[in-house]
């Protein structure tokens, strides 16, 4: 390989990544890539085989067929390599309990083999950052949930690693957390190549560049969030409130009009949706016909889709293949 | 190495994080007093020699050791940590290595405190300093050869107590290989060539001709290969088990 090959590469290469277990095929055919710069959400159901492609890549476990370069290394023959550039926060957080958080992280440098004074900056640095000043003398196992999560964080990003895994980082935070760490993620993408997994939906708009989805061990989706929201049934919907009953004719005037699939009319009074033909951009229209008809509306808005449904919708289609057992 | 250093120096602090080190440490002294002093007559034989001490030390470690290295992978493995572990940029053998150290000095520290031990056989007589030394010597080799057997146990299991059990039972079969308990399981039908295998692996055997006072390199080599060939096998047990 050239050495504008080596520059070039994604910073995690998966490529046909399969994971049996027993007769139970957890990851199927997985390939996908994470570039330097990039947050890549990991999507799916619980037991999609999330956690197990993100073990795979950290070198936890040894996959039954396929290959994963990290940074240019091949997990299952430079394991040490790739795991001195990687950082990992795996699913649940885990720590040693009985450790105060700064004896944890220093333990952490210390394998990570940093000499006394680098050891005391790193920790301080990665203290700071996942903003857990009030607790570090505390046994980790008194801390909260959220704390604990935050002290897994600063074992992740202690070496401050070009490349960072993180199985369900803001799992079990309460919303101020959750936005604290989703700020401190976007903040390190620019010079990093991450990837999280999470069954939160918003988390992907908010911080991802790139969503794949997996269900079943077999990878579904692989494109913007953008692109995920505009699979949705009611991306560009056009959404009308009037400030009293639905006019008569309004039904039979909207499906009149280019583009509109249908018009459906919502749970409480005066609502009213007009769903687009293959998602075409018709609120123009719409608002030019409640001009023309003089209806009062209250509010008109348009709908940038849904993702639990396209989630929905992603997941359960397919099923898994006849043969399989669950573990 | 630097690995290997710092997973001995958690795992020592963890022993003397919670009360387990102490707990440990004063039943060890105080046990091996009371066999010395009363099952072993220690004043009634009216010998300057630590015979009596040193004697009861396999039957102490028997159920003392597998208390101590159960928890070493086991509870890796139940807290989750062993995935934070074993993502580390470390080799399993740096890990293994690392934690059967900490143990191995963590006994040597419990070991070295009966000193009193020592003195008073000192004041009481003409003591044979080199033997007693090399007696010391010799149950700390065979102390980690308990605690190899322990370390490995704890790799296969997330459960303590059914690694302190297993351990206790695999113990207790070498200590007494070479001995009819042991030995009446295999007579009769494992060949010959395995029965002499088995009774030549005996703690007891090799560790009492260390307290001897002999320096034969046999003892030394079976106990240094003994402890090489259950950090393997735990080595193994955790490179294939560790996601189990």
């Amino acid at each position: 390989m050239t050495r504008a090959a080596i520059k070039t590469e994604a910073a995690i290469k998966v490529i046909s990544l399969r994971k049996d277990f027993g007769a139970f095929t957890a990851v199927r055919d997985v390939s996908f890539e994470v570039r330097t710069g990039e947050v890549l959400g990991f999507l799916g159901p619980n037991g999609a085989g999330k956690s197990t492609t993100m073990k795979m890549i950290t070198g936890f476990l040894i996959p039954t067929r396929g290959r994963i370069r990290v940074a240019g290394f091949d997990v299952s023959r430079q394991p040490i390599e790739v795991k001195r550039r990687i950082g990992y926060l795996p699913e649940g957080a885990p720590a040693y309990d009985d450790m105060t958080a700064t004896a944890f992280l220093d333990f952490i440098a210390r394998v990570r083999g940093y000499n006394r004074r680098e050891r005391r900056e790193r920790v301080a640095a990665a203290i700071n950052k996942a903003n857990l000043g009030s607790v570090v003398h505390k046994p980790i196992e008194t801390l909260s949930k959220g704390f604990k999560r935050r002290v897994g964080l600063a074992q992740a990003i202690l070496h401050d690693p070009p490349i960072l895994v993180m199985d369900e980082p803001t799992d079990g935070l309460d919303p101020n957390q959750k936005h604290e760490v989703r700020e401190l993620i976007r903040e390190m993408a620019r010079n990093k190549a991450i990837l999280i997994s999470t069954h939160i939906l918003e988390e992907v708009d908010a911080i991802c560049d790139r969503a794949i989805i997996i269900a079943h061990g077999t990878l579904l989706f692989d494109d913007t969030p953008q692109q995920l929201l505009a699979m949705s049934t009611v991306h560009n919907a056009v959404k009308i409130r009037f400030e009293d009953e639905v006019p008569a004719a309004a039904e039979a005037c909207l499906r009149r009009l280019d583009e509109v699939a249908d018009v459906i009319f919502g749970i409480s009074a005066g609502h009213l949706t007009v769903l687009p033909d293959g998602g075409a951009s018709i609120v123009r229209r719409v608002t030019q016909l409640v001009r023309d008809e003089g209806w009062r509306i209250e509010e008109i808005y348009v709908e940038s889709g849904q993702l639990d449904e396209v989630f929905r919708r992603i997941t359960t289609r397919t099923e898994p293949v006849p043969g399989d057992i669950e573990p | 190495m630097s690995a290997t250093g710092a997973i001995l120096r958690r795992e020592l602090g963890n022993y003397f994080a919670t009360p387990v080190a102490y707990v440990f440490i004063v039943i060890f002294l105080v046990l091996s007093g009371v066999f010395t002093f009363y099952l072993g007559g220690l004043y009634e034989r009216g010998q300057a020699d630590l015979q009596p001490f040193f004697t009861f030390h396999p039957w102490l470690y028997l159920f003392l050791i597998p208390a101590l290295s159960m928890r070493l992978w086991a509870e890796e493995r139940k807290a989750g940590t062993i995935e934070l572990l074993m993502t580390l940029p470390i080799s399993v053998g740096e890990a293994v290595l690392g934690k059967f150290l900490a143990a191995w000095v963590f006994t040597g520290i419990a070991l070295a405190l009966t000193f009193p031990v020592w003195l008073t056989i000192n004041y009481l007589g003409d003591a044979d300093n080199p033997v007693i030394l090399l007696s010391y010597f010799g149950s700390f080799l065979m102390a980690g050869a308990y605690l190899a057997v322990g370390a490995c146990v704890s790799a296969f299991t997330r459960n303590q107590v059914i690694a302190f059990v297993i351990s206790f039972v695999i113990c207790f079969i070498f200590v007494l290989a070479g001995f009819p308990m042991v030995m009446d399981v295999f007579q009769g039908w494992a060949p010959q060539a395995l029965i002499n295998a088995i009774s030549s692996m005996s703690f007891l055997g090799h560790f009492e001709s260390i307290t001897r006072g002999v320096i034969d390199f046999r003892d030394l080599i079976f106990f240094f290969s003994f402890i090489a060939a259950w950090l393997l096998a735990n080595a193994i047990a955790v490179e294939t088990r560790k996601s189990d």
